[in-house]
């Protein structure tokens, strides 16, 4: 990639021969127009996958053209001047320093420039808020640092994080090289799977701080506030996989929590409901029985890196001032009950969230037995899901 | 009665007090407008070397300098320092040094409360830099402040709360004191529309200030009311309303923004028609396109609030508020261009500065036109998209029309010629980096690249480093114009009264540099 940039420019500024100036406008105007051209130089918005896309990629286009038609004007006559109309050319400068028509002209032709963008941009918005008649209902819920996503009609729940390849490599120090991991923070370990050719509608809200839910193939962002609930909907003309990111700073790791909506066909995703149903089936049922302390530790363990290493650290350390280190501390070595209400209630002022609405009793078993088993905390406590279970009543 | 000798006789039985004491103490309107411009270029420097993190550690994909959350911190600490310590008090310095000498008065109406509006500055700064060294570190919710997530800030929110307040305290007390001159020590003769155009846009920027100002103060009470005692203003938990800040916030932010251009569009409006050796084209159209725009800015903020999911018929409101700023901004630019055409230009570093200005501010005006359009924000918003735009408009407009000023009047101010070839060299090398540094940063919003991120997708690679490099040459030219600077207030070519050929004003009629008091007679007005 790094060639084709400096072939594109080897010749500089002043010896640009015609037949390069021509290749140089040909590559500008196909890199601006084609969608899948050089993905690192990437220039221009994408189309999308919706009609919305489309339409709002049209009014980008628009807005942009007329900003360029009016700049060639400006600029041209600004550069004229300059050129023109220097003391050093022997320019003697006239005397003229106002003009009504002039006034008058240059505001009412702008104005009428503005109303005719304004026309289709108001279409376009009236159309984005029309939620009737969707065929489907995806509520997202944003936490600090993942997406939980629930399908309200099929009854399907999970969470959505970084995928755990990309969330080690993406730490400082790590040793990885990043350009080798296929889209580096754009991956998931759940992504959000839907039918194509359906209204679905998107419910966006979340559980501490206001999060943003970008997908840009779709078209939109909406912010998931608290709260809140807001609703934007999506119609996805073709199956693929739809890569966005979180889009309001929202803490540290704002930047590490991805969206990932893979879009099937009508029979591959009812199979994929299926799938979903029959796993959460199996889950809530392997919570009755009783786990070794071994199956504990390395599901805790899995449980602890992708929703409490973030802040606590995966040494258990915590950041001084920020995040309390859970190696010696008094709450995990202390009392069992303690410890689950902190985890299952999380600690109101903090970013300790309450992980009872996030995580399956098995995980939140899992993850106490692994942290009071870790970091040099040796209480020899076992914690089974079936108290978690009891605990939620 | 002559206007240029209007001074004290010789043995000046108050002159300046000697040393540091002269600093403190000042109530001189010449002395506080060296003490802001100074702090100024120092936070400048501050907030630029915050930037230099950001863009080292955004150079490759990856984390290879600084963890997340200290990322997060220069990000907003770059912000609140370039703001409210660089700019802002920049433009207070140029209206303390200007207005009372363009306008033929002695002094500011109020010079003991300008002293303390000054003096305000470094104590609220101790304290907001102060917070980066604490547990837990320094603010790292952006600029804006957003709650919940503001909330979770660590022992440094009281810090920047009270420093905020500080600051907002030290521009109402600035602005009180600017309109109260403008309207009361003008010589006679001045009529409002015989004023230089530098102090209409402060006149006007004034009154925005004080509108505002107190806005923001209320907001960040709030949230300190909400973390410390018991209130529920931005939590739904008790019947409040995250967006709610927003709200407040912007109602602050966008005049704000405001107060950031207008004294720019004073500055280039005095340095073209000297260069060009022609009178401003629309003088008055020139006026109350400022004051359109004061006005329109009070009913846009929620162009900032887009995706909060607000009412469709708010959002469209919003919309067309929005568009229409761009008309009569447009309006100047053009009357800018119809003041250069068929003049006589030269081009020293000030026109420079003033033509980059008007090409690369109305760059940013473009994205803020596209910007505008709300659907399409749905996929610029919170991208790198805006932060192309904004950056156009703040270092390419308000940075450059400060350096412009500074240039043109420094002759003034020291009585020295400063280096034209060195003040070309910053000036060839900060256009064009600025250019390297920002221009890409528009393809990688439209690529998708969100704003705020400490890291990115290995496809955003190219435009970042390109992006990086401009930063680093941009940064490291900004040493050079300290330097430029330095040299010129220690010495240089003696500069004429009236510095430029074309100049035209009472400031130019003052010996360079001007006595400690000048205009303690007032001088005739043609």
């Amino acid at each position: 990639m790094r060639v084709r940039w400096k072939k594109q420019n080897q010749r500089g500024f002043g010896v640009l021969k015609r037949s390069t100036a021509v290749k140089g406008v040909t590559t500008l105007a196909s890199l601006l127009l084609a969608e899948s051209a050089s993905a690192e130089y990437r220039l221009n918005m994408t189309q999308g996958v919706t009609p919305i896309s489309h339409d709002v990629y049209d009014l980008h286009m628009t807005i942009l053209w007329v900003c360029v038609a009016i700049g060639i004007v400006v600029f041209g006559a600004m550069f004229y001047a300059v050129y023109k109309h220097r003391k050093s050319k022997g320019a003697v400068a006239a005397n003229f320093h106002e003009s009504t028509f002039a006034e008058f002209a240059w505001t009412i032709v702008p104005i009428l420039i503005l109303v005719s963008m304004a026309i289709p941009a108001t279409k376009t918005l009236l159309a984005m808020d029309d939620l009737s008649d969707s065929d489907m209902t995806i509520k997202v819920t944003g936490i600090q640092w993942k997406w939980k996503y629930d399908y309200l009609d099929d009854g399907i729940s999970f969470i959505s994080s970084l995928a755990p390849e990309h969330n080690q490599a993406r730490q400082r120090d790590s040793g990885i090289d990043v350009t080798k991991i296929e889209n580096y923070l754009l991956e998931v370990d759940h992504p959000v799977v839907v039918p194509v050719g359906k209204k679905i509608r998107f419910l966006t809200t979340a559980n501490d701080v206001i999060h943003s839910w970008w997908v840009p193939a779709l078209g939109w962002k909406k912010d998931a506030i608290p709260g809140f609930i807001n609703e934007m909907w999506a119609r996805i003309d073709k199956p693929g996989v739809y890569r966005g990111q979180c889009a309001e700073l929202c803490g540290k790791d704002h930047g590490f929590m991805p969206i990932v909506v893979v879009a099937k066909n009508e029979s591959d995703y009812r199979d994929w409901v299926a799938m979903k149903k029959q796993e959460q089936a199996d889950a809530l049922a392997s919570a009755d029985r009783a786990w070794s302390k071994d199956e504990l530790m390395k599901k805790g363990a899995q449980v602890y890196a992708t929703s409490c290493a973030a802040c606590h650290q995966a040494n258990g350390q915590g950041l001084p001032g920020a995040f309390p280190a859970l190696a010696g501390s008094a709450l995990v070595k202390g009392p069992v009950e303690g410890h689950i209400d902190r985890v299952m209630n999380g600690k109101q002022g903090t970013a300790m969230a309450a992980f009872a609405g996030l995580l399956s009793d098995v995980e939140i078993a899992a993850v106490i037995t692994y942290e009071r088993n870790s970091f040099g905390n040796d209480t020899g406590d076992v914690v089974q899901p079936a108290t978690i279970k009891a605990a939620r009543k | 009665m002559s206007t240029a000798t209007a001074t004290h006789d010789a043995h000046e039985d108050h002159g300046p007090a000697k040393g540091l004491m002269r600093w403190i103490t000042t109530t001189n309107h010449k002395d506080i407008g060296t003490l802001y411009l100074i702090f100024a270029l120092i936070m400048f420097m501050i907030g630029g070397a915050m930037a230099m993190v950001i863009r080292a550690e955004l150079f490759q994909p990856g984390m290879q300098l600084v963890d997340p959350a200290f990322f997060n911190q220069m990000t907003t600490v770059h912000a609140l320092v370039m703001i409210f310590g660089g700019v802002m008090p920049a433009f207070t310095g140029l209206a303390n040094w200007l207005i009372p000498m363009m306008i033929g008065a002695p002094d500011m109406a109020l010079p003991r409360m300008n002293n303390w509006s000054f003096w305000i500055l470094p104590f609220a700064f101790t304290l907001l830099l102060s917070t980066l060294f604490m547990d837990g570190g320094g603010p790292a919710a952006g600029w804006t402040m957003y709650p919940p997530l503001v909330l979770q800030t660590g022992d440094a929110f009281p810090f920047m709360i009270l420093s905020i307040h500080m600051m907002g305290i030290s521009s109402i007390m600035g602005s009180i004191n600017v309109i109260v001159t403008i309207m009361n020590m003008r010589a006679p003769g001045m009529t409002l529309m015989k004023m230089p155009l530098f102090v209409w846009t402060w006149l006007i920027t004034a009154y925005l200030l004080i509108a505002t100002m107190p806005v923001l103060a209320g907001a960040v009470t709030m949230l300190l009311t909400d973390k410390f005692f018991g209130t529920s203003f931005f939590s739904a938990a008790g019947g409040g309303d995250p967006v709610l800040y927003q709200h407040v916030f912007w109602f602050f932010g966008h005049p704000e923004v405001y107060i950031l251009i207008l004294p720019a569009f004073g500055i280039i409006s005095q340095i073209i028609p000297t260069f060009a050796r022609k009178p401003l084209f629309g003088y008055s159209s020139m006026v109350y396109a400022t004051a359109s725009i004061a006005f329109l800015s009070f009913i846009v903020w929620a162009h900032h609030m887009f995706t909060v999911g607000m009412p469709t018929a708010g959002e469209l409101f919003f919309m067309y508020a929005t568009m229409m700023i761009a008309v009569p901004t447009g309006v100047k630019v053009f009357n800018w261009v119809s003041t250069m055409w068929k003049g006589s230009m030269t081009f020293e570093t000030p026109m420079l500065f003033a033509i980059a200005f008007v090409f690369l501010f109305t760059i940013g005006g473009f994205s803020g036109l596209m910007l505008a359009i709300a659907p399409a924000d749905f996929q610029y918003h919170d991208t790198y998209f805006v932060v192309a735009h904004f950056h156009y408009v703040l270092v390419s407009g308000a940075v450059f029309s400060i350096m412009a000023a500074v240039y043109y009047w420094l002759p003034k101010w020291t009585g020295h010629m400063y280096d034209e070839k060195l003040g070309k060299l910053h000036f060839w090398l900060s256009a064009i980096s600025m250019n390297v540094l920002f221009f890409p940063q528009h393809f990688l919003g439209l690529a998708g690249m969100p704003r705020r991120i400490p890291d990115y997708s290995v496809q955003f690679t190219g435009f970042n480093q390109i992006s990086s490099i401009g930063g680093f040459v941009f940064g490291l030219s900004q040493v050079l114009f300290c330097y430029i600077v330095y040299k010129t207030i220690k010495g240089g070519q003696p500069a004429s009264e009236k510095v430029w050929e074309g100049a035209q004003g009472l400031e130019w009629t003052l010996p360079s540099p001007p006595p400690y008091h000048s205009f303690v007679e007032a001088p005739a007005i043609k």
